[in-house]
């Protein structure tokens, strides 16, 4: 480990840190534009310039430069500070004054320097350059004049994205980025550009002139989109969430956050049930709390144990599963399933369904073998992990149909019956690698026996076995044993038995089935599970609670309350618990923390934030049955995978634009 | 004063056939095999025994720079040469003579330079706008080709060696060394940050050495007359022979081969028939290519051209391009020009040299007409200043030192000019 001097003070340094990580681990701090840690050294915008000795007689770009033993540091000298002074007048010369119309005003990189490393008055008498906007999709808008070139979005599209669809075109001060073609950028992440943009020339389309920074208030938020459980920051003003922004959580998402994340808060203010409804002669019509919990008790009375049924969606706070779970388990039963998509396997033991790799550590996976998945689509941020795994030398397998996924991947065609006769690249590529994993998709699960074949072929290789779930909520519940024998489909076949269904916000199942029985819909928007709902009581969303969300890998996180839900809506536990006071089932809590105790105490795991251990996997008994059957992948339409997504402006076009090439003509301004 | 038998480049003229056969009859290709046969280190220590600095305008000392490369290149990494016929520098014009008289020469170098730093295979990349000159040297390995002295054996020496020439797309940042490795690879030339140095990760991430033409040119006769041959030419320091390129208000401008440190009153008397209208008429040269800050009349006449010796003038040999302007030369724009020039060329990639090029020129522009304050000069000195070494590569320096040169040397002009502008303002009566 080598020992440099910064400024005096001698500290060790790692191996192969740069002179920049040297300055900050010595708690200096060095201006810099086009140094991130995630992507590449570019070293262009030559900000971070220090004088470093030995060395030439001048200015060194740090971020750069390796740490080598014996350097002297000099990040204050009056050489240095000259040498940002121009550095930041050359940057500013040709950016616009355009701060006080500007989105990125207030959170700029650029402001913020020049407030700091700059002299505070130009020189410059020439004119300004000007550049054209460039187009990048539905979720980026271009203000190409403020750009400084930093080329921190070509190297994410190239590095992180896998999409080498941003660069620069010309050169010298003609320089300009622009999107291939000045077409959208066609990956799932591109909103990500925005974040890493330190100016205000890639901002956000939906986001624009909607709201200052110093206006919003921000609470640390969980993300429901995927089941990657995003770290995310609620931004919102007054009562409206503006918009949602990740958080740096190194185990989960490192700093990113899809687009699908970004963009979905659109919706948490459209097509919104904000009352509660009752359907009386075949029409659903308004009530008020008190009627429509009069009508479920009516319709409840009496009920026995296996009358009574429940579904809980994929966006749900683990809380609300919880509650309701004890009000079934109050009428004695145990008809209560959370994988509305008919997925079947064991949820006996939590690592026969989580994604026992983590995360983070499926980068360093030596081979991985995909079934019936498409992560991409199904968790776009353990994409990038994986993505960053190969470009380490891991091998790729996939079963399923061949999809982009942003790296190479061998092909072992699409019918799950390759599972028993694996070619021998595949165990070759296995043989001896610890931390290899098999990834199985809920698009392999719908075929029965497909988990044991998974399970044996993993074991048989000698890999870790992960499930890659795609909904936030359906790790935990499965935690808390929402899961019924037999699946959604058993609960299918009792239909006509049941007295009441109580559908906890699903919306991606086909209810059809359900059509005579009496349904009951907690949720948030009018979608899909509300069609044969016979009474609706409107829900809080994600960011309207205080929630418990535990991620695909297992890790418990909380999100925090970041506005009301709308109207007569309410939290959606509140709702259960009053309800189980007129059904005289009574929940024995009456408080969020009471609910939580009662929670931790039946299970000691989803007490404690992060991720437990719940033990080796045991093994499977009993010989792996035959599959067969094509992989059909869960997701149809990455943007509009939940009523959330369903109902935001910005995802709707995404979907329309990005997915099925319309194209839409945007007014010059 | 060179004589004629010490000259390297016979041919320079193109008097004779620059075919393989007029080739060898001035010697080229006489035996490589035994030269190679001397080993790989014998050859390295030779040049730097000889005191070569590199010709393409840095002169750093080419042997010591071929012994950075690996000395057991292993078969996944092998070591390459890149040899630089870019020429783009305004006022350079070497290498095109070179290439288009005596190509035989480069690939010959070529081959004897790449086998001692045990490179498995040559690039030449060669201007976009050399057409001409591309057609003879596609034209030269060829000829080499078939006559067994490039590919396996190459010339009986039992080395198996490839050359290819790769044509640029006329852009003059790719003459800077790790831009022009970008370029090969087809990506957008940009020069690459350093360390790691081409001798650490340059082609393809493989152990590379970047050399001119000349350099490489002169290595066979080098070996052929000894490191002590060329040594006794020049100073010390700054030996050998050297290629000028005389252009401008002389006589007769030329390419001309003459000793290192040979004084410029001797080099254009000799060579380009004096000054246009007399040494009186003199008014400033610029020494080695537009990169490098013009010397006034007064203090380049007696003064040796060599590295150290322009150095001591604040300037440079750089390539040895000498522009010289007489008294009809309007300094100013001549200055401005290449100022423009820079804009056009940088690249685009690092701050300083992005926005300050384009900023100086317009000072430069409006300097010309004396359309400026006289702070404006400090002001175009602090910035040519803030571009000075902030850069990743060299455009930055080359941008800033031209006007650096016109402000230390004709600042009474530039200030003459502004007052005159600033002519007295006319109020009407009221």
């Amino acid at each position: 480990m080598p020992k440099v001097k910064v400024d005096g003070v001698e500290i060790e340094v790692p191996q192969g840190a740069t002179v920049l990580q040297a300055c900050e681990l010595a708690g200096k701090e060095i201006p810099r534009f086009c140094y991130h840690e995630r992507l590449s050294i570019a070293g262009n915008c030559r900000m971070c310039l220090v004088e470093v000795k030995p060395g030439p007689p001048k200015p060194q770009a740090s971020c750069a430069l390796p740490a080598s033993d014996g350097q002297e540091i000099s990040t204050m000298t009056p050489l240095v500070k000259k040498a940002r002074e121009g550095v930041m007048e050359f940057l500013l010369i040709n950016h616009p004054l355009d701060c006080p119309i500007c989105d990125q005003g207030g959170e700029c990189d650029l402001q913020d320097q020049a407030m700091a490393y700059g002299r505070g008055h130009s020189r410059f008498a020439e004119n300004k350059r000007a550049v054209t906007e460039k187009y990048m999709g539905p979720v980026v808008k271009t203000v190409m004049t403020r750009c400084i070139q930093c080329t921190r979005c070509v190297r994410f599209a190239e590095e992180v994205a896998g999409v080498e669809e941003i660069g620069a075109i010309n050169r010298g001060e003609n320089m300009e980025i622009t999107s291939y073609l000045e077409g959208a950028v066609t990956s799932e992440l591109s909103g990500n550009v925005v974040d890493l943009c330190p100016v205000g020339a890639l901002v956000s389309k939906p986001y624009s002139f909607e709201a200052r920074p110093w206006e919003l208030r921000k609470v640390p938020a969980i993300d429901v989109m995927d089941a990657v459980g995003t770290n995310i920051r609620i931004d919102h003003r007054f009562r409206e969430v503006m918009r949602a922004l990740p958080r740096v959580n190194e185990d989960v998402n490192e700093e990113w956050a899809h687009d699908k994340t970004r963009h979905c808060v659109d919706g948490l203010v459209r097509n919104r049930l904000d009352r509660p409804w009752v359907r009386r002669d075949g029409r659903l019509q308004p009530a008020s709390w008190e009627q429509a919990f009069a009508v479920i008790a009516e319709r409840l009375a009496g009920a026995g144990g296996d009358e009574v049924a429940a579904i809980a969606g994929d966006l749900q706070d683990l809380e609300s599963v919880f509650a309701l779970k004890a009000l079934l388990r109050a009428y004695g039963s145990t008809l209560h399933e959370s994988r509305q998509d008919g997925a079947l396997f064991d949820a006996s033991h939590p690592r026969a369904y989580r994604f026992n790799s983590t995360i983070a550590g499926i980068e360093t996976a030596p081979a991985i073998l995909l079934i019936g998945t498409n992560p991409r689509w199904e968790a776009p941020l353990v994409n990038t992990r994986i993505r960053k795994a190969v470009k380490a030398g891991a091998k790729l397998f996939r079963l399923g149909e061949a999809v982009d996924l942003t790296y190479p991947v061998e092909e072992l065609g699409e019918d799950l019956s390759r599972l028993g006769s694996l070619p021998d690249a595949v165990s070759d590529a296995f043989a001896g690698k610890e931390n290899a994993a098999v990834i199985v998709g809920m698009g392999a699960l719908l075929q029965p026996g497909a988990y044991e074949a998974a399970r044996a072929t993993a074991a048989a290789l000698g890999a870790t076995f992960n499930l890659l779930h795609t909904a936030a909520s359906r790790v935990g519940a499965l935690d808390v044993g929402f899961a019924a024998e037999g699946g959604v489909e058993a609960i299918r076949a009792r239909a006509g038995a049941l007295k009441a269904l109580f559908l906890l916000g699903a919306d991606e199942m086909d209810t059809s089935a359900f059509a005579e029985t009496f349904t009951v819909y907690i949720g948030t928007h009018g979608d899909r599970g509300v069609r044969h709902a016979d009474v609706i009581l409107p829900g809080a969303a994600y960011t309207e609670k205080h929630g418990t969300y535990v991620n695909l890998e297992g890790r418990v996180q909380l999100s925090e309350f970041a506005v009301h839900p709308p109207g007569e809506a309410r939290e959606d536990w509140t709702i259960l618990r009053a309800l189980s006071d007129v059904l005289g089932k009574r929940l024995p809590f009456d408080s969020l923390s009471e609910l939580r105790a009662a929670m931790a105490e039946e299970f000691p795991h989803l007490g404690t934030v992060g991720l437990s251990d719940p033990g080796p996997l045991p093994a499977l008994t009993g010989a792996a049955p035959g599959v067969a059957g094509t992989v059909v992948y869960p997701i149809e339409d990455f943007y509009l995978t939940n009523p959330i997504a369903r109902a935001s402006p910005t995802l709707q076009r995404c979907s329309a634009e990005i997915l099925h090439g319309e194209t839409f003509r945007e007014a010059a301004e | 004063m060179l004589d004629d038998k010490d000259r390297i480049f016979t041919n320079l003229y193109g008097f004779q056939d620059w075919g393989l056969k007029g080739a060898q009859a001035r010697g080229d290709w006489d035996d490589t095999a035994a030269l190679m046969a001397r080993g790989q280190d014998a050859i390295i220590e030779e040049i730097k025994a000889s005191g070569l600095r590199g010709r393409g305008g840095a002169g750093f000392p080419t042997g010591m720079k071929w012994g950075f490369m690996p000395k057991e290149p292993t078969p996944g990494r092998p070591n390459f040469l890149v040899i630089n016929a870019d020429e783009s520098e305004p006022g350079s014009c070497k290498d095109r003579e070179i290439i288009r008289h005596d190509p035989h020469k480069l690939i010959e170098g070529a081959l004897i330079a790449g086998f001692a730093m045990r490179a498995r295979a040559a690039y030449i990349y060669i201007r976009g706008e050399f057409i001409r000159e591309a057609e003879t040297l596609f034209a030269a390995v060829q000829q080499a080709y078939d006559a067994g002295l490039l590919g396996k054996n190459a010339a009986k020496s039992g080395y198996d060696f490839d050359l290819f020439v790769h044509r640029g797309a006329g852009a003059y940042i790719c003459g800077e060394e790790t831009a022009m490795l970008e370029s090969l690879e087809g990506k957008k030339g940009m020069p690459r940050l350093k360390p790691p140095f081409p001798a650490g990760a340059g082609l393809y991430g493989c152990p590379t050495t970047v050399n001119n033409v000349e350099s490489i040119a002169v290595v066979p006769t080098i070996l052929r007359r000894g490191a002590s041959w060329f040594k006794s030419f020049g100073r010390e320091k700054n030996e050998g022979t050297k290629l000028f390129q005389i252009s401008g208000h002389v006589n007769r401008p030329c390419v001309v081969e003459d000793a290192m440190s040979v004084p410029f009153r001797e080099l254009i008397e000799r060579h380009a028939g004096g000054i246009r209208g007399g040494w009186d008429n003199l008014l400033a040269v610029i020494p080695g290519g537009s990169s490098v800050p013009l010397v006034p009349a007064a203090q380049i006449i007696d003064a040796p051209m060599d590295f150290d010796g322009l150095r001591d003038l604040q300037s440079g040999l750089g390539t040895a391009a000498v522009i010289v302007m007489d008294k009809s030369t309007d300094v100013v724009k001549a200055i401005a020009r290449i100022s423009y020039f820079y804009k056009h060329e940088s690249c685009g990639q690092c701050t300083p040299c992005r926005e300050g090029t384009g900023w100086m020129w317009r000072v430069m522009e409006r300097l010309v007409e004396g359309n400026a304050a006289l702070e404006e000069i400090d002001l175009l000195w602090d910035v040519t200043k803030q571009v000075e070494g902030h850069t990743i590569c060299a455009l930055g320096d080359a941008a800033a030192w031209p006007i650096q040169g016109l402000i230390r040397h004709f600042r009474p002009e530039l200030e003459r000019r502004i007052r005159d502008k600033q002519a007295p303002t006319l109020e009407a009566a009221e």
